[in-house]
């Protein structure tokens, strides 16, 4: 028997879904918000029969196109690395984890692939308003999709509505309600969907702003940007707000994250937010009460139990009490937790075996093992190595502190805009227009940041509690995944720096080539 | 409705809708063929950008078939997911690499400033599409001649080896090609995919000069695809196939295992052999008839016979996908499911597809409704790939 795991391949294979998936979500987020800026921009243009807005919504169009292509070319492999790459996770989870995939295909990929169509070949061989639905259609079912594989994400960080069959050796969905409506798939898909539409205001923004700087097409860019303000500032009120709401979540359902948030080696009541922090070189010793969290912070004082359970006074836990346990808080030790996992594994075994050899009484018994016990199946493969318990901290200290701190001085962006705007001073203000341009790398740092806290945090888990990454894995040898890593890596890349010359040649040549 | 079904009745539908959509998918790959078709039938630039737009109006729609087909397949059958996918490793990265290319190119190729240059673009599509075509072809052979593969559930259990399913060679999936059955299989979806292809081009472009040299390259490709396709499925008829007991779940090998299937179940070899005559009237028509409207029968055709070697593979108590490694471990319909509840949500889904199917003719029909000319790849008028 194997002694240990292969994790060589379970780190080539975590960080191969990590880079297409990080790739993949470089232009997604575009897509999910300019497409409503498009289909805002030319519902004005229908209602005004306006030219300029139509010059205007097919320039964006054009930008969309670009970018919407190489989401698709890096979106086809997600869906199948899940059978390639971790194919114990798809038997272990398929029959709920599955379905949304599916029916992000039927549902929403052919609205966005057929209506597409009709956005971009139909402007002089449909009627308008069939057009303009169209361009509504596509952004609908490119938010549709994100509805569906948020969910699925949503469930893999808070797995409910599921029973698990040790006939079939996997969890079962017994409610489908319960998947798409559950708290995590809401604040999941609410915060993914406002913070892509930020993002897209940002680039809308910036783009325009550059623009203005080189005092070309005024008119357009100066319209482009007082929408895009409008759009950006609303839903960054609703980013923030899905965001506290995806927090409160978290803290109670996944709060070893929530602590790696903080970086909160040490529970307390009353528990501070750390407001900006440089995480101390090993934060992840709480045995050691020299070592200090942090090398420099700057707190909020019971912020962060507010946030979490609107209590000043609150208890959170931090990785100490959820590794050693807190009896006060009612919290289990891991080496309990492990202990539990162990047993509801071997039951499973003695299960079949009891099974086999026709003998009820045995098999009755050990579903009742399994089923009290469940619940810590995961933490059973984590008997020589409970660390692996704990995520990374600065990882995910830093990358949820980038999110935040990005997310509010996006707001406070908008505002001053509009008030530019308003003032009548957006074409001289030559300091905000470079900001404004800057602003655009800035979005997608956070965009990604989000990720990384949301995928980070959760580790080692891919199903919490249940599954951790090297039990999900595929038995493959680690240098196949090596090799496709590195030719993803390349392709991709590839990709990219095709998709950033053709865009910037596209904004370059402004409005009137990107279409007339 | 559905919950009322057994759970055997929602596997034979399920079966029926990932067969329906891989025979749409078989068709769909018309895109595939014509890519691999633009520097033959197309010698000048504006007839390789005719056809190249022509097809890239419709590329999504294959795409978008893929990945549905996928994801039905994980939801349906999640086994065979998890199987396949972890333990043919290459053949399913080739795949998908090929698709890769394939999704920026139309909307590259003909940008400024595209970094990679027109010709690299056309190489991704000549590549998507002899890949994609032969390699799916291939894959599927497996399911009538069996992988080396191993499953047991119980490995969740062994803690520092979980795998479930195991692939027992080390080539993940490349054995395949060394078994001139998948193979041909391969080629002839390979030959049927450029048959369709030089169809639904010279039924969507106008221009003298293709429809001339679509007849000749027609020859080229349906003889080939005739001996595949024949080569194929007379040794599909004569050879020992993977049957299952319905009770025990015990499989074993029977004689004429297809030949008994095609036999038992006389609808679908009604299905199969319309299928046969309607593409090779196609071919046909075109060829002596020089009509531009044969796509319209070989297309159905193409449907029709790939949904009954489909439900030949899975149906009658087959095993779809056999283990040559240990035959008990082979998948079959019943023994790779998903549960009922979700085959019973999923089935509610499944009734969108027909008014999937409806929005999608009804929006290509508003826009598309006269054949592509010269005229049509002005920028001013039109985005242009």
């Amino acid at each position: 028997m194997t002694e240990n795991f292969d994790y060589s391949l379970i780190d080539w294979s975590r960080a191969q879904f990590a880079l297409t998936a990080m790739y993949h979500w470089v232009f997604v987020p575009l897509t999910l918000g300019l497409g409503f800026i498009v289909a805002i921009m030319e519902s004005i243009y229908v209602k005004t029969g306006d030219p300029a807005w139509k010059r205007i919504t097919k320039f964006w169009m054009t930008i969309f196109g670009i970018n919407f292509a190489i989401g698709v070319a890096t979106g086809i492999i997600l869906e199948f690395e899940f059978g390639t790459n971790w194919s114990n996770y798809s038997w272990f989870v398929g029959d709920i984890f599955g379905a949304p995939l599916a029916i992000e295909g039927i549902m929403a990929f052919f609205i966005e692939s057929t209506f597409i169509a009709v956005m971009f070949f139909g402007w002089d061989k449909v009627n308008k308003k069939f057009h303009l639905l169209s361009t509504w259609l596509v952004a609908f079912g490119a938010n549709l999709s994100a509805l569906w594989i948020l969910v699925a994400n949503a469930w893999m960080q808070m797995p409910v509505g599921m029973k698990f069959n040790p006939d079939t050796a996997r969890n079962e969905m017994h409610n489908f309600w319960d998947v798409l409506l559950s708290p995590m798939a809401v604040s999941k898909f609410t915060h993914t969907i406002s913070s892509s539409y930020l993002l897209a205001s940002i680039v809308v923004i910036g783009i325009s702003a550059w623009f203005l700087l080189k005092k070309r097409h005024l008119v357009f860019a100066k319209r482009s940007i007082v929408l895009a303000a409008v759009f950006g500032l609303v839903t960054s009120l609703f980013t923030i707000l899905t965001g506290d709401y995806s927090a409160k979540v978290i803290a109670k359902h996944q709060p070893m994250k929530f602590a790696a948030f903080e970086g909160l080696s040490v529970g307390q009541r009353g528990a501070p937010l750390v407001a900006l922090g440089i995480v101390s070189s090993s934060p992840d010793d709480p045995n050691n009460e020299n070592v200090k969290d942090f090398a420099f912070k700057i707190e909020i004082p019971n912020f962060l139990s507010y946030m979490a359970f609107q209590d000043f006074d609150a208890f959170i836990p931090g990785v100490k009490d959820l590794m050693e346990g807190n009896e006060e808080h009612g919290i289990m030790p891991a080496a309990e937790k492990i202990v539990r996992g162990r047993l509801a594994i071997n039951a499973l075994a003695q299960y079949k075996e009891a099974k086999k050899a026709g003998n009820e009484v045995q098999q009755a018994e050990a579903k009742q093992i399994l089923d009290e016990n469940f619940q810590y199946f995961g933490y059973g493969y984590f008997e020589n190595n409970p660390q692996g318990l704990i995520p990374s901290l600065p990882l995910t200290f830093y990358s949820f502190h980038i999110m935040v701190m990005l997310g509010f001085w996006f707001l406070v962006f908008f505002a001053l805009i509009l008030l530019l705007v308003y003032k009548n001073r957006i074409s001289t203000s030559r300091f905000w227009l470079r900001i404004a341009i800057l602003n655009i790398p800035l979005a997608y740092i956070a965009s990604q940041s989000g990720w990384i806290t949301a995928e980070m945090g959760r580790q080692p888990w891919v199903i919490q509690d249940l599954m951790p990454t090297m039990a999900a894995v595929s038995k493959l040898d680690s240098n196949a995944v090596v090799v496709t890593f590195v030719l993803f890596a390349l392709i991709f890349t590839t990709l990219l720096i095709a998709e950033l010359k053709i865009m910037f040649r596209q904004i370059k040549n402004g409005p009137k080539a990107g279409g007339n | 409705m559905f919950e009322t079904f057994t759970i055997l009745t929602l596997q034979q539908y399920w079966w029926v809708i990932i067969s329906v959509l891989a025979s749409l998918l078989v068709f769909l790959m018309f895109v595939q063929g014509g890519q691999t078709l633009i520097y033959t039938l197309g010698k000048t630039d504006t007839e390789q950008s005719m056809i190249v737009n022509t097809l890239g109006r419709k590329w999504e729609l294959t795409f978008t078939t893929l990945v549905t087909f996928g994801g039905a397949f994980f939801a349906s059958f999640p086994l065979f997911y998890s199987t396949s996918f972890g333990g043919a490793y290459w053949v399913w990265m080739a795949i998908l690499f090929a698709f890769i290319i394939q999704a920026i190119s139309y909307e590259y190729r003909s940008k400024p400033n595209n970094f990679l240059g027109k010709r690299t673009f056309e190489i991704f599509l000549f590549a998507n599409g002899a890949l994609a075509t032969i390699l799916i072809g291939t894959a599927v052979g497996t399911f009538f001649n069996g992988s080396m593969f191993s499953v047991d559930k119980m490995n969740l259990t062994q803690l520092y080896d979980p795998a479930i399913s195991r692939w027992e060679t080390p080539f993940h999936g490349l054995e395949a090609v060394l078994n001139p059955h998948n193979v041909a299989l391969g080629l002839a979806v390979f030959f049927l995919a450029r048959i369709l292809g030089i169809l639904y081009i010279v039924n969507s472009v106008k221009s003298e000069e293709i429809f001339k040299r679509a007849q000749k390259q027609m020859i080229y490709n349906a003889v080939p695809f005739l001996v595949f396709f024949l080569y194929f499925v007379i040794a599909l008829l004569l050879k020992d196939g993977f049957a299952y007991s319905p009770g025990t779940g015990e499989v074993f090998m029977e004689h004429y295992k297809y030949l008994h299937n095609f036999i038992q179940m006389p609808l679908v070899l009604v299905i199969f052999l319309a299928g046969v005559v309607l593409v090779l009237a196609g071919i046909a028509l075109f060829l002596f008839k020089k009509s531009i409207k044969a796509i319209w029968l070989a297309g159905p055709g193409t449907v029709f016979a790939v949904l009954a070697l489909f439900l030949v593979a899975g149906l009658n108590n087959t095993a779809f996908y056999p283990s040559t490694f240990n035959l008990q471990h082979s998948l079959t319909i019943e023994n790779s499911s998903s549960s009922h509840y979700t085959l019973t949500a999923m089935s509610y889904v499944s009734l969108f597809v027909p008014v999937v199917i409806a929005y999608i003719y009804w929006a290509w029909k508003s826009i598309n409704n006269k054949p592509i000319e010269a005229s049509d790849l002005n920028e001013d008028q039109t985005h242009v790939y």
